[in-house]
């Protein structure tokens, strides 16, 4: 089990690192949800793979790490709230530059949705 | 505290002096100064008789002693003869510039700098940690900027005091590195450990390093050549700044680097050679220039630059005696120096100009001077029976003991002598330019006025102090100098034999050469004037200045070709680091399976991991057509929920799965407005390149995360789990490490939601994206934007919605949920609200404003930490009891409760604020109306 899921770990990581390398705001968002979700799980998984050990008091008799569920439950709201704010700049770039462009170029391209 | 005092003293008199004086012009500030410098200077006396019998005062101001950084001041002989020249010459310096400001404006900021520089200047002679010395150090570098740049309108003043900056901040850079080096072979930076007879620096392989290191600081601020340049340039501040920091005191800081060094570095060839080496050429060539200066203070410049290659030079040269001569003769330079420096102001403040050629002849206006700085200036000259007689005989005896280069030992003593014939000739120059040779010139001031009695004083002091150390030259240099050199050597010096100093030999023929060679220069000035004339100009400052256009340029290049506005290029440049780094630690052949037995896959785990990897490929695979890559982005992230789900973390899967609907949904609106598809533009390698850095970065990733895994586990979770329920009053240890434990961090966390909500809410304000939407496009969006269906059913589920949310949030503290999934619940709930119906009915419906919600639920939370500090509890400490009540029954009631009710009020504020700014950008509104 471990080893697959470090495999998707690897592939979530993988595929946002492959999105926030392409030219566009859009992919480039994506790439960091994909991103943040393969560094979640990472840390995640730092607390080990319990199966139905949940870190309640009275649950279970030997309940899994309750500390990375902790700094992960924090990081999902940060990552919410950094998504939001990114996609806004991303509109309001769009507006002001007239592209969606983030890779430096700065083409006379007026685009229409 | 008597140590303490005689740093911070000066240092608090600095900050008082604008405060009480900042309207007056008057004598406020030169009193406190005065006040200060006498403290000083008496302070430092009393201690006179222990410390001259070679006591070591320390005192030691524990600060952060774990990372030997600890304010200790130590006060040996070497440091109260610098502290005394420091303290004494700023108290006379104060009096000369109370009468050379003469109650102008700039007095008040002149007099306060002044105590800085002073307080700064006792720090580096009074350290015994290296590092605090480092402070000191670059705190006269800064306040010596702040001074020279003075009259910061005149362009003159400001390069040279930025040249200054650049050449003492660049050697202050090397200096820390040296320090830092040494502190690192000694394993402390306490100069009790570093002096210590048993320290062997010199045996260390980074020996050589440390050495060059220091001596580049040393170098670069007694303005040693090459480094010499700012000296000269550094006449544009004030006279009475040039007095004391460019002849006394901060000049010297470098030899008193090198004299307090000496017994750990010292004592080898290296040390002679780079050293002696050093001091000859800036002797000489400070002695050659200074002659052929026609400024008064740039002659005197260029005469201290000499002066102080002459002291270094005996420092570098380590025999036996030469210590004493280089301390005496630093006692000699600073007593003979600064009049003269003092004269020149006096002159220009009574003749408009610092001109040679023009001023002439003054002995009858200013008769006092005029035996002043005849004293000074024979002195300086090397006169005989004069201190400066007596210490640069010091040092051509021992140019002559010293054997260095053993063919060519001839070389030392001779070049000494020429440099001598220089001193003695520029020495004469000033003195008989000035006061005699024929009547004045054209002088901007005619005829040249008295500038009165006051600013003579210091002048008579100093200049009645050369005859007094001249007339007891022996009890000085027994009684002062001579344990002052010994603390410099780090051993005791015998008596200094001064009956060979009137001694008839070589020495007395060397010094009588050089005087007569220094006249015979002097009448053939004006030829010799034409000749210097004819050397090809070679202005070192435009060199500098051209130096540093071209630094700047490359720099400015360089930035550019790094940072060309490419987010894609940042982003592959940091990955690509770290798996540069990273790397070979993985390759180095470590175990990536850590031992640990791996838990067997089960057929519906391992479905949903791999449906998770497929749908993470799919995202990148679709990614040219938008909106298919958000559906599947959102499958991603519900099968992260899953996952979550499944190894036993219930939290993160509520929270996950929440988080997954608000943000495609911001996804989703934001995608209204941009390209629907991504144009297929990447090239074929550019492609192969991202791939090659994402495959890198997953493999690195996945494989340290297995390597994690399969490790055995050891955590600080035992604690938490052991605490929960006696110490927080909770049994979901989630809840409450997040709540109680880990509870700062929470409040961390909302602040920062609460402050991205606010930035979305200003970035749409007043964005215009209507012209953006084209009508086709409407009808693709909006053809039937609030479904029947979806509007009826949407009304019942909010009551229920929240009533789940209550209950989630009610019990959090025992079992998953708590106030982040409530929060989140509740605003998805609310959304469904505004999705089904229409922005504006929705929002007709809100209670209240988004933002203040934001702001009260920090304030609570806020609020909640702060009770604990009513209680004498620690902030954010929890309370919590357990009640029996009627209806209810058994409840438990815990402060963190409240604090969980501030996270969830701002978690929906902050949700609810981004999605309705959102959202409103969608409406036919527009962002006319504000929303939140």
């Amino acid at each position: 089990m471990e080893a697959l899921y470090a495999i998707a770990v690897g592939v979530l990581t993988a595929c946002g690192i492959y999105l926030v390398l392409r030219g566009r705001t859009f992919p480039v968002i994506m790439g960091l949800t994909l991103l943040s979700h393969g560094v979640n799980l990472f840390l995640f998984a730092s607390g080990r793979l319990a199966l139905a050990a949940p870190a309640v008091i009275g649950e279970s008799a030997d309940p899994t790490d309750p500390l990375p569920q902790a700094l992960v439950l924090t990081a999902i709201v940060i990552s919410f709230a950094m998504t939001a704010f990114v996609v806004v700049l991303a509109l309001r770039a769009a507006v002001e530059l007239r592209n969606d462009h983030v890779d430096g170029v700065d083409p006379e391209e007026d685009w229409r949705p | 505290m008597m140590l303490l005092s005689i740093v911070a003293l000066p240092l608090l008199g600095a900050l008082i002096t604008p405060l009480v004086s900042r309207r007056s012009t008057a004598i406020l500030p030169a009193l406190i100064a005065g006040a200060i410098g006498i403290t000083v200077v008496s302070v430092l006396l009393s201690q006179a008789p222990d410390v001259l019998g070679g006591a070591i005062l320390i005192g030691h101001y524990p600060w952060l002693p774990g990372i030997g950084l600890s304010p200790a001041f130590r006060l040996d002989a070497l440091g109260l003869f610098f502290a005394l020249i420091i303290a004494g010459m700023g108290l006379l310096i104060t009096l000369y510039a109370h009468f050379y400001f003469a109650g102008k404006h700039g007095a008040v900021r002149f007099h306060s700098l002044m105590l800085a520089f002073m307080g700064a200047m006792l720090g580096i002679v009074t350290s015994e940690n290296l590092l605090f010395m480092l402070v000191f150090w670059e705190m006269t570098s800064l306040v010596s900027f702040v001074l020279i740049g003075f009259h910061q309108d005149e362009r003159p003043a400001r390069r040279g005091a930025r040249m200054t900056l650049v050449i003492t901040g660049g050697g202050g850079l090397a200096l820390m590195a040296g320090v830092l080096l040494i502190g690192n072979s000694v394993g402390s930076f306490q100069l009790s450990d570093i002096l210590a007879p048993e320290t062997a620096l010199t045996s260390d392989p980074l020996y050589p390093w440390m050495l060059g290191l220091v001596l580049i600081g040393a170098m670069t601020k007694s303005a040693q050549f090459p480094f010499h340049l700012w000296l000269p340039n550094a006449m544009t501040a004030p006279t009475p700044v040039s007095a004391y920091l460019h002849s006394a005191t901060m000049v010297k800081a470098g030899i008193f680097l090198l004299a307090r060094l000496h017994p750990a570095l010292g004592d080898t060839d290296a040390w002679l050679y780079s050293i002696s080496t050093a001091g000859m050429a800036t002797l000489l060539t400070g002695a050659f220039i200074a002659m052929f200066k026609h400024d008064t203070k740039e002659l005197l410049a260029y005469s201290t630059v000499s002066h102080l290659g002459l002291i270094t030079l005996l420092v570098g040269l380590s025999t036996r005696m030469a210590m004493v001569a280089a301390l005496f003769h630093l006692l000699n330079h600073a007593l003979f120096k600064a009049p003269l420096f003092m004269m020149a102001g006096a002159v220009q403040k009574a003749t408009g100009t610092r001109d040679m050629r023009r001023i002439n002849g003054l002995w009858r206006t200013l008769p006092a001077l005029t035996v002043i700085s005849a004293v000074a200036a024979a002195s300086m000259a090397g006169l005989p029976l004069l201190g400066g007689y007596l210490s640069k005989k010091m040092f051509f005896i021992e140019s002559m003991n010293a054997s260095v280069m053993p063919p060519l030992q001839w070389l030392t003593p001779a070049l000494a002598a020429i440099a001598g014939l220089f001193s003695a000739a520029y020495s004469f120059r000033i003195f008989h330019n000035v006061f005699f040779n024929g009547k004045p010139q054209d002088l901007p001031v005619w005829p040249p006025k008295n500038p009165g009695v006051g600013i003579q004083v210091p002048a008579a002091v100093l200049a009645l102090a050369v005859v007094l150390v001249s007339w007891h030259a022996e009890s000085v240099v027994h009684g002062l100098i001579g344990p002052v050199a010994s603390a410099a050597a780090g051993s005791a010096l015998p008596d200094y034999d001064m009956h060979q100093l009137h001694h008839i030999g070589t020495a007395f023929f060397m010094s009588l050469a050089a005087m007569l060679g220094g006249l015979l220069v002097y009448m053939a000035r004006e030829p010799l004037f034409r000749l210097y004339d004819q050397l090809p100009p070679a202005d070192a400052r435009e060199i500098f200045e051209w130096l540093m256009t071209r630094a700047g340029g490359t720099a400015e290049r360089l930035v550019h070709a790094l940072e060309n506005g490419s987010v894609q290029r940042y982003i592959a440049l940091i990955i690509l680091s770290a798996i540069v780094l990273a790397g070979p630690v993985l390759l180095s052949g470590i175990q990536w399976h850590g031992g640990e037995t791996m838990t067997p896959v089960d057929p519906l785990t391992g479905l949903g991991l791999v449906l998770l990897m497929a749908s993470a490929v799919g995202v990148v695979l679709g990614h040219h057509q938008r909106l298919f890559a958000l559906l599947l982005l959102g499958s991603a992230g519900l099968f992260v929920t899953l996952t979550f789900a499944r190894f036993s973390a219930p939290d993160l899967a509520l929270t996950q799965l929440s988080v997954e609907v608000m943000a495609v949904i911001i996804m989703m609106l934001a995608l209204s407005f941009l390209p629907q598809t991504t144009p297929l533009e990447s090239s074929r390698l550019r492609k192969g390149r991202d791939l090659g850095v994402a495959t890198l970065g997953g493999l690195g990733v996945g494989l340290v995360s297995f390597a994690i895994m399969t490790r055995p586990h050891s955590t600080i979770a035992d604690f938490f789990l052991s605490q929960s329920k006696p110490g927080g009053g909770g049994s979901n240890v989630v809840n409450v490490i997040l709540v109680d434990f880990r509870g700062f961090d929470t409040l961390g966390e909302i602040t920062v939601l609460g402050i991205a909500a606010v930035a979305v809410f200003a970035l749409t304000r007043n964005l215009q994206l209507k012209d953006r939407i084209p009508q086709e496009r409407d009808q693709y969006w909006a053809s039937n934007p609030h479904p029947l269906i979806l509007r009826t059913m949407a009304r019942p589920i909010l009551p229920i919605a929240l009533m789940v949310s209550a209950y989630i949030f009610l019990r959090g503290h025992n079992m998953p949920g708590g106030g982040f999934i409530a929060g989140l619940i509740t605003a998805v709930a609310l959304s469904l609200q505004y999705m089904a119906g229409s922005l504006a009915w929705a929002h007709e419906r809100m209670l209240t404003p988004f933002r203040p919600l934001i702001g009260l639920g920090l304030l609570l939370a806020c609020g909640t930490g702060l009770g604990s500090l009513v209680f004498g509890e620690a902030f954010l400490s929890s309370w919590f009891g357990h009640y029996k009540l009627p209806l209810l029954g058994h409840l438990e009631l815990a402060t963190a409760l409240l604090f969980d009710l501030g996270v969830f009020t701002t978690v929906v504020g902050a949700t609810l604020l981004i999605l309705a700014n959102l959202g409103k950008l969608m409406t036919v509104h527009g962002p006319g109306k504000e929303i939140g």
